[in-house]
């Protein structure tokens, strides 16, 4: 930023003010708008950049690229091109869009005005040396603005998408009256195993639960951390009044729990999940019985 | 601040209404040994709801006062403990051993209740 003043300020003592040079190169780029548009939109075809879009789209796409990023030039103002990369980010990455092609097409855009640039002002290197002067630190900071809108916009989709995942993989059910089951499924690690709890102690709240059934089959390996989790689990839900049955310890994680020497003495242990129900039916006080049909 | 102790029938609650020092835990654990026999109540339940912090001093003294009220002949459960409290209080490592507890006091009532049944 500081290099960018400076070199403002070097183009200033020499000749025109940046503004001045900027207003020129503005009025080029309306001039030649078309010319310079349908250049690039051949380009970025050429690359094969942005292939998930059709030839029309590109087009449209290209046109509204453009007049933002001489809009932009002009005020010298970056928040309406943020907003519009935010914008085009936010539509085109459910398409597939990568990285890469977004900062290919920008830096293409710089290139093919560039390129213009060096055609018009030809005949004349001192001037052609102070308009790219003025446009270079411009452009570059419209192509770090572009780029940094769609990564941000990514990482904000990636978030959303990681929240989402998490809420989906605890599930706390309720299956009867008074009744929870909470099926885990995958990897726990302390995040979630915090995340877990939390959500098991509102349900047990939420559900007035009295048992609740906490079923670990789909749990491939469990360590101390883990277990120490779950044990904190089922005590906090004792404190709420509630009693736990956990089932479905694989072998492995019943010979791994012994051997690093986790008490699981305190916790209520079923085989598998049926048999969990059961007893918790029982501890309620439900008896299921079959319905005999009436010959 | 003094914490109200009400008879209900065969029971006594206590309902704390906000923090406690730890010389207002004390002072209801005196009150509520001296009434447990007094009012020949055959249970006791303590209403922690409106806490949302339990400390070790406070864990232990809950601890204690079901301890000591087993001795003098009724049983004692805990009700209300909010989600985060429970949350935070097994993290220190406090998971009040051998107490009763239960959601709420519909429930702790049920609890004692079934318990009394039991035994006569």
């Amino acid at each position: 930023m500081a290099e960018v003043q400076e070199e403002y300020a070097a183009v200033v003592l020499q000749a025109e003010p940046t503004s001045v040079l900027l207003r020129e190169l503005v009025a080029h780029l309306r001039q030649n708008r078309t010319q310079l548009r349908e250049e690039w939109a051949r380009r970025i075809t050429e690359a094969q950049l942005l292939t998930a879009m059709s030839k029309d789209e590109i087009f449209a796409e290209a046109t509204s690229v453009y007049d933002n990023y001489v809009e932009a030039l002009e005020t010298e103002t970056f928040e309406a091109l943020q907003a519009y990369a935010r914008n085009l980010s936010e539509r085109i990455i459910p398409r597939g869009v990568e990285t890469h092609e977004v900062v290919g097409i920008v830096l293409l855009l710089r290139d093919v005005l560039a390129r213009s640039l060096f055609a018009k002002y030809r005949s004349d290197h001192t001037k052609l040396n102070r308009i790219l002067d003025a446009y270079e630190p411009a452009a570059n900071r419209i192509a770090n603005t572009v780029a940094v809108g769609f990564v941000q916009e990514r990482e904000r989709v990636i978030r959303q998408q990681q929240e989402a995942i998490r809420e989906l993989s605890t599930p706390v059910l309720q299956v009867r009256e008074r009744l929870l089951i909470l099926p885990i499924i995958g990897v726990i690690d302390p995040q979630r195993a915090r995340q877990l709890t939390e959500q098991l102690l509102h349900g047990i709240r939420a559900n007035r639960a009295k048992v609740v059934v906490i079923d670990i089959t789909g749990v491939a390996a469990m360590d101390a951390t883990v277990a120490n989790h779950l044990v904190q689990t089922v005590e906090a839900s004792r404190l709420l009044g509630a009693t736990v049955i956990v089932t479905g310890l694989s072998p492995e994680i019943a010979q791994t729990l012994v051997n690093i020497g986790v008490d699981l003495g305190k916790m209520n242990t079923v085989g598998d999940l049926q048999g969990g129900i059961e007893q918790a039916e029982r501890l309620l006080g439900y008896k299921v019985v079959p319905i005999v049909e009436a010959s | 601040m003094e914490v109200p102790i009400l008879k209900q029938g065969d029971f006594l609650i206590a309902t704390i209404q906000a923090a406690l020092t730890d010389a207002d835990l004390l002072h209801l654990r005196t009150a509520l040994l001296q009434q447990v026999v007094r009012s020949r109540s055959r249970g006791v339940i303590v209403d922690v709801t409106a806490l949302d912090l339990m400390d070790s001093f406070a864990s232990r003294t809950v601890q204690e006062i079901v301890h000591m009220i087993r001795l003098r002949g009724a049983e004692t459960v805990i009700v209300g403990i909010q989600p985060e409290v429970a949350f935070a209080m097994v993290q220190l490592g406090l998971t009040l051993e051998n107490v009763a507890t239960a959601l709420d006091l519909e429930e702790g009532l049920a609890y004692l209740n079934q318990k009394s049944k039991t035994i006569s």
